[in-house]
């Protein structure tokens, strides 16, 4: 196990306790001497879900590559608000080529490494790609499939804020049911996002029997760290997909980043989980199991459902999704089934 | 060394040797057995260190050479037609980006209707993508252009495309003389990639440019391509020097002088085209011929110098731009602007057609009357069309055109020869 699920929540509160941990298994951002991937001064939208979790997620690659790492990136909101020249936030080398492309960016990448270290280059670099839940589940999803299913050496991380957010917030298939996008207004009989559509990636990537797959959310960075750092230890095709809390799309005030997260994860509605070659390996459990209007009611895309007549049905309707991804993952029980 | 080989096995050979170290395909025909012996070639060792990736689509083709070309690796791929439109967002982005990937097109027509034969509409709908476009008109001279091609990518940060005929060029089996591996290395220097993407140095490649530099950004690969027109007589001539021949340059005459009518082609036709002028020549008629091996950068000045003395000229080409002719003849009006020249379209030879000596004779006679449309349709089968357009008129439900003409010309392979 390369967390410590029970010293993580050792204080009864859902404080993130560095001090907890012995020095060695301290957050990667709490260390001095973090690499700062994407450096300060980049324009996301306060409590940007996104920013944080990127920033997380290739500090721990870093980390875990002592610095030897390339960046391959898909447009969309990361990719624009951290790069609008000459004030590029990244210290790592990095690539923007397209939106649907990255997957296979990266698979370049590491194919002209593959031949520079036979060619003698003594270092040891690797590659992470990074996209959106558009550029990942949507229109990158051809590349991205065939990276995974050729096995190419690269770790593809998917931010998932569940929606076309850098074009103005417009539905994706990451898009939870009921929601409201610029694409899916709260108006007619099914206001929202309809039911009985959308993939849930990480489980069409454990399809493809990569060699590690896993979830994470922005409430719990020491295990989004630790799950890069684990992906970061093997070779082939990974893919870590990290729901991302987007204050502009969701309607959150900006404060509330890390406690929505959370909330998606304590209901079910977001399951959080390991896999290696197709079979999950390891759950975070539900420490206080919710009820899904926790996650629901805070968010403005929800608000139609909390209207003068809630719509209890619908709601119903989610909790049932969550229901079955308490039972499909074992989220109550750690995953014991 | 002299060699029996098909085109395609000899451009394959050709891109070998200059040890190119990413290779990533999607199977489309013509191109298909160019990446099929590069694949062996890796598979087997001979061709080391390098990576042959077989990627799921064209688009990913692109957009695996943009990540591997960007992290510093000599990179090659090959495509056709509608592998050419697939990939064509990554073209764009590939050059926009300065990466120097070298890739042949097997030029082949573009469908709807579906037709896997040579013309030239793939890559002259790249024609702005921003890559360097050099057409081949031998086997010979597409396994030089290569060879040629990586060189000045490479030097430029530009993307090429070498484009040769697919399945005349591609299929044909013809002597070739194939470098030696010294020859090569002695001519292609070790890529040196003015960016890449290296931990001990980074860069972010790639970001947003607004307003305030974009023309500039864009500007600057226009210029460089206007340096092509310097560079590549020069590499030819360098290329002459240690491979003993002459391969690639601008454009090439052929019997222009004292000509009054001037054909202007590209690639493999230009063969029929020569054979043909001879005989008018041996008949007393004042024609020549100037081929044109770089469509991009567009050699305007060249193509001046070299038609300003004809009284007529006749673009034959195989491209269509639907709407208003040609796009080769549209490229070679521009090259004459201002001058009293008449530029005839010649539509000829689309969805492969076969283009026929005879049917040149009749055109280049009626050419020199000034007895031809603006735009001529070379071999048009008018009355098919016209059928269509009655059957249009008379029913608004008149199904789907193309399988309604198929059905009206017949079995048609026996009447095409
Ligand atoms: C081929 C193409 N289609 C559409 C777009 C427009 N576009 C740019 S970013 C974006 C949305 C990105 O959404 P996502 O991948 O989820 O990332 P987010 O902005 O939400 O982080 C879209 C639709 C584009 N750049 N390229
Ligand atoms: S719109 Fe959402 S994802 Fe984009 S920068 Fe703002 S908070 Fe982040
Ligand atoms: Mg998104």
């Amino acid at each position: 196990m390369s967390f410590q699920p029970v010293k993580f929540y050792q204080t009864g509160t859902f404080t993130v306790g560095n001090r907890l941990l012995p020095p060695e298994e301290r957050s990667v951002q709490a260390q001095a001497k973090r690499y700062n991937s994407i450096n300060s001064g980049h324009r996301a939208c306060q409590g940007c879900g996104e920013a944080l979790g990127a920033r997380y997620a290739i500090d721990a690659a870093m980390e875990a590559v002592d610095g030897q790492l390339i960046c391959a990136n898909a447009t969309g909101c990361l990719e624009v608000f951290s790069t609008p020249y000459p004030e590029t936030s990244w210290q790592v080398p990095w690539i923007h080529s397209l939106f649907g492309n990255t997957a296979a960016v990266a698979t370049g990448i590491a194919a002209a490494l593959k031949v520079k270290k036979q060619q003698g280059e003594p270092r040891n670099i690797r590659v992470v790609a990074q996209g959106g839940d558009g550029g990942t589940t949507d229109i990158g999803f051809g590349c991205l499939s065939g990276m995974f299913e050729r096995n190419d050496d690269v770790l593809y991380i998917c931010y998932d804020n569940g929606g076309y957010m850098n074009t103005g917030i417009q539905r994706s298939s990451a898009t939870p049911p009921a929601a409201r996008t610029a694409t899916t207004m709260a108006v007619g009989a099914e206001p929202g996002n309809v039911f009985g559509q959308g993939k849930f990636v990480p489980a069409i990537a454990m399809a493809h029997e990569i060699p590690y797959v896993a979830t994470a959310t922005v409430a719990d960075l020491r295990d989004l760290e630790a799950k890069v750092r684990r992906a970061m230890e093997i070779r082939g095709a990974r893919y870590i997909h990290i729901l991302v809390p987007c204050p502009l799309g969701w309607g959150t005030a900006s404060n509330e980043t890390i406690r929505i997260a959370r909330l998606a994860k304590e209901t079910g509605m977001f399951p959080v989980f390991e896999a290696e070659h197709g079979e999950v390996k390891s759950v975070l459990a539900i420490r206080h199991p919710l009820p899904v209007e926790e996650y629901l009611k805070p968010q403005k895309r929800y608000a139609h459902l909390f209207g003068k007549t809630p719509q209890v049905e619908v709601i119903a309707r989610l909790q049932e999704l969550a229901d079955r991804n308490i039972r499909k993952y074992g989220l109550l029980d750690g995953g014991e089934r | 060394m002299l060699k029996q080989m098909e085109g395609s096995r000899a451009v394959a050979e050709a891109v070998a040797l200059c040890r190119p170290e990413v290779i990533c395909a999607y199977p489309i025909s013509p191109q298909t057995h160019i990446v099929e012996a590069l694949g062996e070639f890796v598979k087997d060792g001979s061709l080391a260190p390098c990576e042959f990736i077989n990627v799921e689509s064209e688009f990913a083709a692109m957009s695996v050479a943009i990540g591997s070309s960007a992290a510093g690796a000599r990179t090659y791929t090959a495509t056709a037609s509608q592998g050419l439109l697939f990939m064509a967002e990554a073209v764009y982005n590939a050059s926009g980006l300065g990466l120097p990937i070298v890739m042949t097109v097997a030029n082949r027509a573009i469908g709807a209707p579906i037709n896997i034969w040579n013309d030239h509409t793939d890559a002259l709908s790249q024609r702005d993508s921003g890559w360097l476009q050099i057409f081949a008109e031998t086997n010979q001279e597409a396994l030089d252009l290569h060879i040629q091609g990586f060189r000045l990518a490479e030097e430029l940060s530009l993307p090429i495309m070498v484009c040769m005929d697919g399945f005349i060029l591609t299929h044909a089996y013809e002597r070739v003389d194939m470098p030696t591996q010294e020859q090569v290395d002695a001519y292609l220097p070790k890529y040196e990639p003015r960016q890449v993407l290296d931990p001990a140095e980074p860069v972010s490649i790639g970001a947003m440019v607004g307003p305030e530099a974009f023309m500039e950004v864009r500007y600057l690969a226009h210029a460089k391509q206007m340096e092509a027109l310097k560079l590549i007589p020069a590499y030819a001539a360098e290329f002459k020097s240690v491979f003993g021949r002459d391969s690639g340059g601008l454009v090439h005459t052929y019997k222009a002088d004292d000509a009054e009518t001037m054909v202007v082609a590209m690639g493999s036709v230009l063969g029929t085209i020569k054979d043909t002028v001879d005989e008018m020549r041996a008949a007393g008629h004042k024609i020549g011929v100037l081929g044109i091996t770089l469509f991009r950068p567009f050699p305007i000045a060249q193509v001046r110098a070299a038609l300003q003395g004809a009284q007529r000229v006749v673009v034959l080409e195989k491209s269509l731009a639907v709407g208003l002719g040609g796009i080769l003849a549209t490229n070679v009006r521009m090259a004459l602007s201002a001058l009293p020249i008449d530029v005839y379209t010649v539509v000829a030879g689309i969805g492969g057609r076969p283009i026929t000596m005879r049917s040149l004779h009749g055109l280049f006679r009626r050419a020199e009357q000034d007895d031809i449309d603006a735009v001529t349709f070379l071999d048009l089968n008018r009355a098919v069309v016209d059928k269509q357009l009655d059957r249009e008129r008379a029913k608004r439900r008149s199904g789907p055109a193309a399988e309604a003409m198929l059905r009206d010309v017949g079995v048609v392979a026996a009447k095409l020869a």
